[in-house]
């Protein structure tokens, strides 16, 4: 890792929150128009974060915050590591970590809420991780290496020859940018028979750390996708809006299902779009 | 004249030489003195003293051969032959003897028939003229040496832990008579076969030490004599049986094939050249079978859970130290010869199925041994399927999996021991707000924990590497492992964290419940905790100065593929994420200050109801309702009885195969 990728690590500390802001706001908007709504200006999710943290600091449990926190923190350092060109495994094992940070935060406070939440966050988890493995073992398949740097210096458009695990990885997105009809766990939308889910007990500028969090890891997941169109930045950056507009298409035309048919058609398509993908790249 | 240099040398081979004789024999004398020692404090004595004296001498030998390759000793050795040999007909004897008291019909059959094998093989190496075995009978490597300080720190701490277990065990199950001097005697003999598995250069050897090992855990799961025990005993005695007939089988096939008796020696079979790679890749298939039986793959995973019927250190042992890693440490001393190999890929097919099926049973166990049980046959998985794809990639992470495993998993099992005597359950959903009663306890699982399963800690590096090496694996079987390895991964996040949430959920003010768990229990927690961490720090200079070597001398690696098994930039990462991990817990402590200060507390959320305490809230007219959590347990999807039926349906037909390619290979 030369210092100039070092920095574009350390630029996502800064960046990562204001291009993730910007794109959560824009999708709220485009939902409002979905649901015929004029929707808040496009600036809200930064004045809604900004207004969390003025709020008066309450918690169940005091630790409650370290868990946050420290969920904050690695989410950050898996993005520096993605951004900075580093090894994949290595982001798609610390972002796991930085899940089951949020999750135990989720269960120190024994909120009956919270902990169903918690419960259905790691399912979720146990839902996607096969998935997120096997995009970077097909970019490992095909570039020769599991690092973003090697990934993007490749040339060739990904998509094309890993469609299936491109798919794959999409359908396990919608779980991890929290959109029905896998937003079990804690939902961006109102309507949530688990009251807000894995973040009940967090309020005030825990519940502002959460989000900021969220919009971190929202950046660095379209990193993910822009790594299948890499090859060319202008593709790269339309097919990531091109897949945002379609989740958040999703987003609003799907109910949420039990966890039961999410967990099972999520390995499902893991095993068949990306098992297939893979082993086919062998025959190739 | 002697030179002075080869002075020096001859000294330092003497020196080592004795070193492994002393290894294999003292804890072997230690056995045979605690057999007749009844007094407690005595015992006491002499097991600390006894088990430092192990584990030094371990760290000695490390020490001493720092830098140094395979050396091999003591040549033509007859007598110890015709010694071994009649031990071996004394064991069979014993065991019969017991088959008829408990009347097991069929696990005397299975023992009849080792015998009647190893005479085969007696009068086969009469016959042949091989009486007079040629090479060395001991050896050791540096794979020897990690699996020697394995045995030699982990297995003598866990026999210091017993001490204190013991005697409340004891206090706690007036039932049971207490054999302790037995139990002792027992513990101290696994070590000293475990010690000779490992140094044994000579099939015959390392089988006749194998045997030992067998019969100590059938022993040792059969101490409470319950009905259940008995029966468990019994169980993990037929299962292991099977893999010793095959593994007499693999000496047969030897003497009655090989050009000479040297190929009875690891080190010749495992370097046997291409013209003679049949010749070791037969016997690499039945001692590889031996070695599934052993670690507890599926098929034959229903022994090791059988096992836990035995008091918790006797677990300990078998699933960290001893036993299951005798199993996997000849599948991956075998891995020079099955790599490439159908049969070899076979096997890594039966790790893999066992690692995610495993995996996916642990989810639905609330019962912390079960679970933990459930985990280490999971690993176990995770190493055969390295063994058998066999690259010097694979068998990197294989080792690094045997350590990380080792140090995490007894750690988990003696805090759950410690738990058990103080909560008096081992139900993981009994044990809610541990880290209130029992703060230093819980903390130490957290940390066991995280070593199995968390980055940047220990089993990450491994299962990344096992990631890579299976990708370039033989394909396209290959992806299939990639495919158990991710599944299985997923599902072991969800059934530790969810037990972590357990232990972190916040109870109301509870007295500390630690104080009367006693002096050595503590002790043998803190240096294994001390050293999960140890591990997870060090495993740079573990893979630089012990794997590496290895690596190059026993699979020809060459320096330029073991740079890419570990990059530079991701180790640094590593380490700073393991720094950051150390760190922040502490900065809890000045937080938590101001935190206080800062915070007002309020109670839990329960739909705007009034919630006293985290056991009840204010239901209507003011009556005080029950709330209880527990977690999920999927059990319509990964029900244990689905799973192991799946599981042996798909690991039997594969063994059936291997057999078949076998047959074929010999026919």
């Amino acid at each position: 890792m030369d210092l100039m990728h070092i920095l574009y690590g350390v630029s996502f500390i800064l960046f990562g929150p204001l291009i993730g802001g910007i794109i959560v706001g824009l999708d709220r908007k485009l939902t409002a128009r979905m649901q015929g709504r004029v929707g808040p200006p496009v600036l809200q999710p930064f004045y809604d974060i900004g207004k969390l943290f003025q709020k008066e600091r309450i918690a169940v449990i005091y630790s409650e915050n370290f868990w946050v926190i420290a969920y904050l923190i690695f989410i950050v350092a898996t993005g520096m590591i993605f951004f900075a060109g580093g090894d994949l495994l290595l982001v798609i094992f610390a972002l796991t970590l930085a899940h089951v940070f949020l999750i135990i935060g989720a269960f120190s406070s024994s909120s009956p809420y919270a902990h169903v939440g918690a419960q259905r966050e790691l399912i979720q988890l146990m839902a996607i991780e096969p998935m997120v493995i096997l995009t970077a073992v097909g970019m490992y398949q095909v570039t020769g290496s599991f690092f973003v740097i090697d990934i993007l210096a490749y040339g060739g458009l990904l998509i094309f020859v890993l469609p299936g695990v491109f798919v794959g990885f999409l359908y396990v997105l919608t779980f991890k940018l929290r959109k029905s009809p896998f937003d079990l766990a804690t939902s961006h939308h109102a309507h949530q028979e688990l009251v807000k889910g894995l973040t009940t007990e967090f309020a005030g500028p825990t519940l502002g750390i959460y989000e900021l969090a969220h919009l971190y890891e929202t950046v660095m997941l379209l990193g993910f996708v822009y790594l299948f169109f890499g090859a060319n930045p202008l593709t790269g950056i339309i097919a990531v809006i091109l897949v945002y507009i379609i989740e958040i298409f999703v987003d609003n035309a799907t109910t949420r299902i039990t966890w039961q048919p999410a967990l099972i058609s999520a390995w499902i398509v893991t095993i068949v779009l990306g098992g297939l993908n893979l082993i086919g790249l062998y025959l190739l | 004249m002697i030179n002075n240099d080869e002075c020096t040398i001859w000294y330092q081979r003497c020196f080592v030489e004795f070193l492994l004789l002393f290894l294999i024999f003292f804890p072997l004398v230690l056995a045979c003195i605690l057999l007749g020692i009844r007094g407690e404090k005595l015992r006491d004595i002499i097991v600390t003293t006894g088990a430092l004296v192990i584990g030094t001498g371990t760290l000695y030998l490390l020490i001493a051969t720092l830098g140094s390759h395979a050396t091999y000793y003591l040549t033509n050795t007859q007598t110890v032959h015709y010694i071994l040999f009649l031990l071996e007909i004394g064991i069979t004897l014993f065991i019969l003897y017991l088959c008829r008291k408990y009347h097991q019909r069929l696990v005397a059959l299975l023992v009849c028939i080792q015998m009647a094998i190893l005479i085969i093989f007696g009068m086969g190496s009469l016959t042949s003229g091989h009486a007079t075995t040629e090479g060395a009978n001991l050896f050791f490597d540096e794979f020897s040496i990690i699996m020697a300080l394995i045995i030699g720190i982990i297995g003598s701490l866990i026999c210091i832990y017993s001490l204190g277990y013991m005697r409340s065990y004891h206090l706690h199950h007036p039932e049971i008579s207490d054999r302790r001097p037995f139990f002792f005697f027992l513990l101290f003999l696994f070590l000293s076969a475990m010690f000779g598995l490992v140094f044994s250069n000579n099939l015959v050897w390392l089988f006749f030490f194998w045997e030992i090992t067998t019969v100590c855990s059938f022993l040792l799961i059969g101490y409470a004599k319950t009905k259940d025990a008995i029966k468990n005993g019994f169980l993990a005695l037929l299962l292991n049986l099977l893999g010793g007939i095959t593994f007499a089988g693999a000496l047969v096939y030897i003497t009655y094939t090989a050009p000479s008796p040297e190929y009875l020696n690891l080190s010749t079979l495992t370097t046997a050249g291409p013209d003679l790679a049949l010749l070791a890749l037969v016997p690499a298939g039945l001692i590889s079978f031996a070695g599934l039986t052993k670690s507890a793959q599926m098929p034959f995973s229903s022994w090791l859970i059988g096992a836990m019927v035995a008091p918790t250190p006797v677990s300990a042992l078998l699933h960290s130290s001893t036993m299951v890693k005798a199993g996997v440490y000849v599948i991956v001393r075998f891995a020079p010869v099955l790599e490439g190999q159908f049969i070899g890929m076979l096997i890594a097919l039966v790790g893999g199925i066992t690692f995610f099926l495993a995996s996916c049973i642990a989810i639905t166990q609330n019962n912390a041994k079960k679970l933990l049980a459930y985990s280490t046959i999971a690993n176990l998985g995770l190493v055969v399927a390295c063994a058998g794809v066999g690259s010097h990639e694979a068998v990197w992470a294989a080792i690094l999996l045997i350590i990380f495993h080792a140090v995490a998993k007894s750690l988990l099992f003696l805090c759950t021991g410690t738990v058990e005597h103080q909560i008096g359950s081992r139900d993981i959903e009994e044990m809610n707000g541990l880290f209130v009663t029992m703060p230093k306890v819980a903390t130490m699982m957290l940390i066991g924990m995280a070593g199995m399963f968390l980055a940047p800690f220990g089993m990450l590096i491994s299962k990344w590497a096992t990631l890579r090496a299976f990708v370039d694996a033989s394909p396209p079987l290959g992806i299939l492992l990639v495919l158990f390895l991710a599944l299985g991964s997923g599902v072991t996040v969800f059934f530790w964290t969810k037990w972590m949430g357990k232990l972190i959920g916040y109870h109301e003010e509870k007295k500390n419940d630690e104080e009367s768990v006693n002096r050595s229990e503590w002790a043998v927690l803190y240096i294994i905790t001390g050293l999960v961490a140890l591990v997870a720090f060090t495993f740079p200079l573990i893979s630089g100065t012990i794997l590496e070597p290895y690596l190059i001398s026993a699979h020809n690696a060459t320096t330029e593929s073991l740079d890419k098994l570990l990059f530079y930039d991701d180790l640094i990462i590593i380490l700073l994420m393991l720094s950051l991990i150390v760190v922040m817990p502490l900065s809890l402590y000045f937080f938590r200050h101001a935190w206080k200060e800062s915070y007002r507390k309020v109670p839990r959320y329960v739909c705007g109801r009034e919630a006293l305490s985290p056991h009840s809230f204010t239901g209507s007219i003011g009556v005080q309702k029950e709330m209880g959590l527990s977690n999920y347990y999927l059990e319509d999807i990964f029900g244990e009885l689905r799973m192991l039926r799946i599981g042996d349906l798909c690991t039997i037909a594969l063994i059936v195969l291997i057999f078949a390619a076998l047959i074929g290979m010999v026919v």
